[in-house]
């Protein structure tokens, strides 16, 4: 994004940008690995030490602590009741029987139904079809389990994140204090406070909601807050002076046009909570993500993959349901809801009394082809392809990774900063430059510049990549209703399907290198950017892009002088959100032979004596994130008033 | 529009009656744990052999001391912190963790050490076993330098890759490296995954690989890995961990416990307490859940079904 809104700038500011980078070259040659603020793998700063004391002391004062025995027991007793009522109805034995309330053919119709209610005969026998597949995976008792969870986690982000979101949309102030707690929230990794939220929150079923929630709950209060402001000015001032109050604007105009962004808040919500899964099942959370866990200690990716089938399969359902539930107002007939409400509740009453309706028949399987058909194709890419890929590695890795690793944690630290805050300068102004010297004097605070410097090197890398695959594949998405058919589930994929699943053929292909860490990254984070980017291509009005067509315009100008730039809000919101997700991989990427930030995290998690680092490397990796994207929305923002600028002229 | 609904009340009652046979839920209770054991929690770390103590002592416990067995999957810190919070009773192989024992048996005391698992632990630096066959000597690491260039990977440079994996344990390698003044990188794989794999593919494919590896483990029953020959480990030659220049010590893996389950002294603490067996014991149980892929509990059957009198051994004593 930095890169756009500068060439775009004016001829005097891309000189200034290319001298601060070849005074930059120059005095890198100059000192090189001179202060570069390195620290061992397994060496410790007095600030690593003193959150380790820290952690410590909470931990031994959990009994005694009024914290403790009021407040979080509160949260957790409520949090529990809920996930442990919705396990009742349809995942585990409770209220005194030995298998659920509702058995399968029971959720099966309930789902069927509800999404026949609420969005239609496609989306219903789609449920159907989805439920039923999962059963015949073999996957039925861990896939309720994950559903429980998932809907816990989901339905408390929306209660709190969508009254959130409209606040921040409709007030400024809010938005800004908000922000960097969602950052926070996106970025932090989630091995950082997975210990300690189950000396909160103890182990069980209200600790894994909540570490889900951390995560999830982001997205839905942040597109929430964006669809709100993205509503025309003129729309709420037209509305205003017709004499409407606040809350008639509201509800009236604000929400109903802003209703299908934050639909895909509440997919991306839901597609969140489902990607956090298995990091939960380190936590003794039930469901599929166990499978993935015990699958991949014995590395038996079959079974990893089954499992994590099964994970994409609801998301696509629950997914796709919403949106229809969002998109139409008229739904089934009202004999047809009854009929199919009788129906429903036969199924539920079978499924309540009969043993074959309640436990879902085991002869019907394909769960053992399906593991089987990915063993084997698993083992023909590992055995046929690592020749061509070790070699792109290789390529990749002397071409692009080393040369920016090594100018960014080579140099001097404070000549890295001193770079960065005068790009900052010149892009953003006072306020950029002042921001990133905060940013950059809490990377020097916690101790791991110098990781930091190979972390970001990996991050620009992945950013600039989910950009590009973003905005190819959005703009074909945006424009083409059956690219977008087609292309959605495979980014529902990439976004859903545990990394931990890929992560071995990943290896076998790649080695454990930087360069696997980033192919990580970018599976999961590109999604979210096409997805973000075909929304706001396909939104430009219809006219403007037939007026253009009729003024000869061909399909190339279509896209780059009328599409993408009508689209730009979307392009910054994907670039953010891009780099955001990017950088919530860097602890999967240090699992993967990434190292830097990403392995002191995995090895905070660990080892004791490691957690203070840990939790600085968290911090760090938090910093980054809001450096990256304060400087590329004040880029944006430049951008922006440049097109309003020459659009008006 | 009617017709709809006729439709579908005709298709449930269709239903309904297909639906009147077959066995009702609840038509036959499973007794499930009584008796004067109680419950057991007893966590499950994520690695095998870690799983096939734990499974062997749950289907005793539940079987013969009729128990009521809750497993929990958990990471090591966070099962630890459980003995405070009274939610984890036993961890069944612990790897030294000093700095956990320190924590919260000497510290928060809330947790004892209930003896060792009869399990012996080796951490060390390993090589596929061909290249071993093809260079004998390349397992002293008096000649590592020497090979330094057949390690060369994209992630080392101009060095030798040693590929360090697992994050779950203290490495002392990177210390090694420069005290023992090899030629060598160590490089952050960041999983077992990681290193399974690259064992594996160098094993395949006659790849060079040097890297940190432990038995037991599995993997070890597929592909003999060769231990490389560090100077040896003599008392307290780890204590700075800044000049380590010897081997890694052995490793007795021990149980550690809640101080309020040793402290009630039930059937389970005994059987925890009196569990001991040995590395091929292990290696059996977890051969079945890793290779044959069974169960963890069906695993656990197969060899208490085999192995009677150990199985008595550990019960007798309570």
């Amino acid at each position: 994004m930095a890169a756009v809104a500068l060439h775009r700038g004016t001829p005097r500011k891309t000189v200034i940008v290319a001298g601060i980078v070849a005074a930059w070259l120059l005095l890198w040659l100059l000192f090189r690995n001179l202060a570069t603020l390195p620290l061992d793998a397994s060496a410790l700063t007095p600030l690593h030490r003193w959150v380790n004391d820290l952690n410590d002391a909470i931990g031994a004062s959990r009994n005694t602590n009024p914290l403790f025995l009021y407040f979080f027991n509160e949260i957790r007793l409520v949090i529990d009741e809920l996930v442990t009522f919705i396990q009742a109805l349809i995942a585990q034995s409770g209220f005194g029987r030995p298998v659920p309330v509702i058995g399968w053919l029971g959720v099966v119709a309930l789902a069927g139904y509800v999404s026949l209610a609420i969005a239609g005969w496609r989306q219903a026998l789609l449920a159907v079809a989805g439920f039923t597949f999962l059963g015949l995976q073999g996957l039925w008792a861990e896939s309720m389990d994950t559903l429980s969870l998932t809907l816990a986690a989901v339905l408390i982000s929306l209660l709190f994140g969508i009254p959130l979101g409209i606040w921040a949309g409709l007030n400024d102030r809010v938005n800004r204090i908000i922000t960097p707690a969602l950052d926070f929230m996106q970025t932090m990794p989630t091995f950082v406070y997975l210990a300690p939220l189950t000396l909160f929150f103890l182990i069980g079923p209200a600790s894994a909601t909540i570490a889900t929630l951390i995560y999830a709950a982001p997205p839905a209060i942040r597109i929430t807050a964006h669809a709100i402001r993205s509503v025309p000015h003129e729309t709420v001032e037209a509305s205003e002076s017709l004499g409407a109050t606040t809350k008639q604007t509201l509800t009236k105009v604000l929400l109903p046009s802003a209703r299908g962004t934050i639909v895909l808040g509440i997919n991306q919500t839901i597609m969140a909570a489902l990607s956090m899964v298995t990091i939960a099942a380190l936590i003794d959370a039930p469901g599929l993500g166990k499978t993935v866990v015990k699958a991949l200690q014995t590395l038996d990716v079959g079974t990893a993959f089954n499992a994590g089938l099964a994970i994409v399969v609801l998301a696509i359902v629950l997914d796709r349901v919403t949106t229809a539930a969002a998109a139409r107002r008229a739904t089934a007939s009202r004999p047809v809801l009854i009929g199919g409400g009788v129906a429903t509740l036969v199924a539920i009453y079978f499924s309540y009394t009969y043993l074959w309706a309640a436990e879902f028949p085991s002869e019907a399987e394909i769960g053992s082809s399906i593991r089987r058909g990915t063993t084997a194709a698993t083992e023909w890419v590992q055995d046929n392809l690592p020749v061509i890929t070790g070699g792109f590695k290789d390529f990749t890795t002397t071409v692009f990774i080393n040369p920016l690793q090594a100018l960014l944690s080579e140099s001097p630290w404070w000549l890295v900063a001193a770079v960065v805050v005068a790009l900052s300068f010149v892009i953003g102004g006072v306020r950029s430059a002042v921001t990133s010297a905060v940013c950059l004097g809490l990377l020097v605070a916690t101790g791991l510049w110098q990781d930091s410097m190979i972390t970001l090197a990996a991050t620009l890398v992945a950013t600039v990549l989910v950009m590009v695959l973003g905005v190819v594949f959005g703009v074909w998405m945006g424009r083409s209703r059956r690219a977008d058919r087609i292309i959605r589930p495979v980014l529902d994929a990439g976004q859903v399907m545990p990394a931990f699943v890929y992560l071995v053929p990943f290896l076998a292909l790649f080695a454990a290198s930087r360069f696997t860490a980033i192919i990580a990254a970018v599976v999961f984070a590109a999604p979210v950017a096409i997805k973000i980017i075909a929304d706001g291509v396909h939104n430009v009005s219809p006219t403007t892009v037939e007026a253009a067509t009729a003024l000869g315009s061909s399909g190339w100008q279509t896209i780059t002088k009328v599409q993408l730039p009508m689209a730009r809000r979307a392009l910054t919101l994907a670039a953010n959100q891009g780099l955001i997700y990017v950088l919530s991989m860097v602890v999967v990427g240090g699992l993967v032979g990434a190292g830097a930030l990403g392995y002191d995290v995995v090895a905070g998690f660990s080892q004791g004596q490691l957690y203070g680092k840990g939790l600085a490397a968290g911090v760090a990796i938090v910093v980054l994130g809001v450096m990256l994207d304060r400087l590329t929305q004040a880029a944006a923002k430049r951008w922006d008033q440049q097109e309003v600028r020459s659009g008006k002229a | 529009m009617a017709r709809h609904s006729v439709v579908a009340v005709a298709l449930a009652g269709a239903l309904a009656l297909a639906g009147c046979s077959g066995a009702k839920v609840g038509d036959s209770s499973s007794g499930s744990g009584s008796g004067d054991c109680g419950a057991f929690n007893i966590a499950v770390n994520p690695w095998v052999g870690y799983e096939a103590n734990a499974a062997v002592l749950a289907h005793v416990a539940e079987k013969e001391l009729k128990c009521k067995v809750t497993k929990k999957d958990l990471k090591e810190e966070v099962a630890w912190q459980g003995f405070g919070t009274g939610e984890v009773d036993a961890v069944v192989e612990n790897w030294g963790h000093d700095d956990l024992r320190k924590k919260y048996i000497d510290e928060q005391k809330t947790a004892v050490s209930a003896g060792s698992t009869g399990v012996k632990g080796q951490i060390g630096w390993y090589v596929p076993p061909w290249l071993a066959k093809e260079h004998p000597d390349i397992t002293d690491w008096n000649n590592l330098n020497k090979y330094a260039d057949l390690f060369k990977t994209s992630e080392s440079g101009d060095k030798g890759q040693l590929l360090d994996g697992d994050p779950s344990f203290v490495t002392n390698d990177e210390a090694l490296v420069k005290n023992l003044n090899l030629n060598y990188k160590v490089v952050y794989g960041g999983s077992e995954t990681a290193l399974i794999t690259a064992f594996r593919q160098a094993e395949k494919d006659k790849k060079p690989v040097i890297g940190y590896f432990y038995s037991p483990q599995w993997l070890l029953n597929e592909i003999k890995l060769v231990k490389v020959k560090l100077p040896e480990y003599k008392a307290g030659c780890d204590a700075d961990a800044e000049k380590v220049a010897c081997d890694y010590p052995d490793y007795d893996l021990d149980k550690i416990v809640s101080k309020k389950f040793a402290d009630a002294n039930g059937p389970a603490y005994n059987l925890v307490k009196n569990f001991k067996w040995t590395n091929e014991d292990q290696n059996t149980v977890a051969k079945y859940i890793a290779e044959d892929h069974m169960s963890a509990a069906d695993a656990a059957k197969k060899w208490v079904d085999a192995n009677p009198d150990k199985v008595k051994a550990w019960i007798a004593k309570a």
